[in-house]
């Protein structure tokens, strides 16, 4: 009885982003490759993503601020090049980049976008102030924004992205360059706007935010999404844990990958930082074996840490490669 | 051993910073569009802010106004009319004219840098009717030809201008002027779509203006220039609005002049107003 139920095209209400086979070119770039998301109502969806994946051009598509060279897109169920306008009164875009009048103040930019929202000059002060208040810029708040810092920045950018609230809240990179205790405000915001019913798009290249914030992952790379699921099942798919070790001594790293890789059993990876290895694995007694070993043979470690896979090893799970190879490789093919 | 890349969420907020941010979020009011007209006010008032955060901006409608009106009615008015007080009641109205229009060319500027930063997607991405951003813009821009006017007829009344139509026809020119101005300023804001960079768009609008400007009745009396110049001289609007500035700073303004004018504004309107709208939305 139920058995054509899945192929009807509709727009899904429970979506309230939909795209399928999106396609964004600049010139020879390849910006955007096909894309397929869907993002229930409700939750938090993280795309993440290197430096070039794409993800700010999927965003900026989204919020109707780019049009689609192929595919579709529906948010809230309205297309976004034909109800572009539907879509703009209920969603809101942060993007990578500060997007407030520099000139201006914090309270100004505030009730600048207030008043353009539709909301009443006396309503438009009380809200203005009570959420540079909530965000901690009551003292910055005559305080042109070209003199904030960049925490400061990012709260206000978010600020009057909320100023009515959407149904959908796109954040482009929220927290990149943001100190840990900015960064945990950010995600307070994130967590009580979901709570109150809002979806939130969030772009990240830290794999540890979107598993934080995010319900459902999109790994994109290339333009394209390479792998799609929960934070658990994208670790489950690169190997449930990692070591991470730390030398004092970056002479020392040859000897210590050949311990490493002896009493691990697995690869282990080499990060750029000239005393740090990494190596899969979860089991606790072999690792603690294992740095007994280095010790034993005098490799001084600085630290080390059981912790989840970082982006970078996602990446040489999913694609094979490193994700910081990722710009070369996109110069090279432009 | 810290380096842990799975440690759990701490807070560092105070719980009262939470709850602020609780009662600030729990609000879901969703308010009803505005108008073209209140968000065209409110994008004036914008310009309003930004003229009082960023006065220098002023420079532009203070020094060149100042500067033409004595170094041409200095320079030229011996020569030209004798001296330079019987010159300045002629070259007044002209200079008023080539001022403003020279200024106009800011506007497009403005919107150039706008582009160029983030606030311009923010506005972009709101759900409101999209010339407001330029019609508040230009409604700052106004307020900037009147204050250079003002400078202008203050100066030359100090320099000897006597306009015989009295207050009410420097009035009426000024008016005229101001509507000539706001409706040239869609010719910039086009250039200012279409321009990547400030550079190139400075070159062009002077490429613009100095041929518009020059060559018109603004200096001299164009009967002894050759032909062709003449052909060109008598089509250009600004000819056809220093004579209507003339006139009614006199009291003796041929009407068809006006017309003249309006008809230019009607056009420079008509087709760079959809066509700096069309850029807009193909923006990316
Ligand atoms: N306006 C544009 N013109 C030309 N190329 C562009 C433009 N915008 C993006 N690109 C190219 O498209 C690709 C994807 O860029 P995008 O900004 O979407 O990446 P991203 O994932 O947001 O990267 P980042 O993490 O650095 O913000 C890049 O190769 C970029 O150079
Ligand atoms: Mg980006």
């Amino acid at each position: 009885m139920l058995i054509e139920e899945d192929t009807v095209p509709e727009p899904n209400s429970d979506l309230a982003v939909e795209t399928s086979d999106l396609v964004k070119h600049f010139g020879d770039t390849r910006a955007v490759d096909g894309v397929d998301l869907k993002v229930p109502s409700g939750t938090v969806f993280g795309i993440l993503g290197p430096n070039g994946a794409g993800k700010t051009t999927v965003v900026r598509m989204l919020a109707t601020l780019l049009i689609p060279d192929a595919g579709h897109a529906r948010v809230l169920g309205h297309d976004v090049v034909r109800e572009a306008d539907a879509v703009r009164s209920r969603v809101s875009l942060t993007g990578q980049f500060a997007s407030v009048d520099e000139d201006l103040t914090g309270l100004e930019n505030l009730i600048l976008l207030a008043r353009l929202l539709g909301i009443s000059k006396t309503r438009s002060r009380e809200r203005a102030a009570e959420l540079l208040d909530a965000f901690g810029l009551e003292d910055a708040a005559d305080r042109q924004v070209k003199k904030y810092s960049g925490g400061m920045r990012r709260r206000i950018d978010i600020a009057a992205s909320i100023l009515a609230t959407p149904d959908v809240l796109f954040l482009d990179e929220p927290t990149t360059g943001l100190d840990p205790r900015s960064r945990n405000q950010v995600w307070d915001i994130v967590r009580v706007l979901v709570a109150g019913g809002t979806t939130v798009l969030l772009t990240t290249q830290y794999l540890d935010e979107a598993d934080q914030l995010a319900n459902r992952i999109a790994v994109v790379d290339h333009g394209k999404v390479i792998a799609e699921g929960t934070s658990g099942e994208l670790k489950a798919s690169v190997g449930s844990g990692a070591v991470h070790v730390r030398l004092r001594d970056a002479g020392q790293r040859p000897e210590a990958e050949r311990v490493l890789t002896e009493r691990l059993g697995t690869e282990v990876y080499l990060e750029h930082d000239p005393v740090a290895l990494t190596a899969r694995s979860a089991d606790a007694g072999r690792v603690s074996g294992a740095i007994s070993e280095l010790t034993a043979s005098g490799i001084a470690v600085a630290e080390f840490s059981l912790g989840q896979p970082s982006l970078d090893e996602v990446f040489l799970a999913l694609t094979g490669h490193p994700a910081e190879e990722n710009d070369e490789e996109t110069e090279e093919a432009a | 051993m810290s380096t842990h890349s799975a440690s759990t969420h701490v807070h560092n907020g105070t719980p009262a910073v939470d709850e602020k941010l609780l009662a600030a979020l729990s609000t879901r009011e969703r308010p009803t569009r505005p108008n073209p007209v209140q968000v065209s006010l409110t994008f004036g008032w914008r310009a309003l802010l930004k003229i009082k955060h960023v006065p220098e901006q002023l420079f532009d409608v203070t020094m060149f106004p100042i500067m033409f009106t004595l170094m041409f009615t200095y320079l030229f008015g011996g020569a030209l009319a004798g001296s330079p007080r019987e010159y300045i009641q002629d070259l007044l109205p002209g200079i008023l004219v080539l001022t403003v229009a020279m200024i106009t060319m800011y506007t497009g500027l403005g919107i150039n840098k706008d582009i160029n930063k983030g606030v311009f997607d923010r506005f972009r991405s709101l759900p409101i009717w999209r010339p407001a951003v330029l019609v508040g813009a230009l409604f700052g821009d106004v307020l900037r030809y009147t204050l250079a006017s003002i400078i202008v007829i203050g100066l030359g009344l100090l320099l000897g201008f006597r306009p015989d139509g009295g207050a009410l026809g420097v009035v009426a020119a000024v008016a005229l002027l101001l509507v000539f101005a706001f409706s040239l300023s869609w010719v910039w804001t086009a250039l200012g779509f279409l321009m990547r960079t400030e550079e190139s768009l400075m070159a062009v609008s002077m490429m613009i203006l100095f041929p518009l400007t020059f060559i018109s009745n603004v200096f001299v009396d164009p009967s002894t220039m050759p032909g062709w110049l003449q052909a060109f001289v008598d089509v250009n609007p600004i000819t056809h609005l220093s004579s209507a500035s003339r006139g009614l700073m006199h009291g003796d303004v041929d009407t068809s002049q006006i017309g003249w004018v309006l008809l230019a504004c009607v056009v420079f309107v008509a087709v760079f107003g959809p066509l700096t709208m069309r850029l807009f939305r193909k923006k990316e």
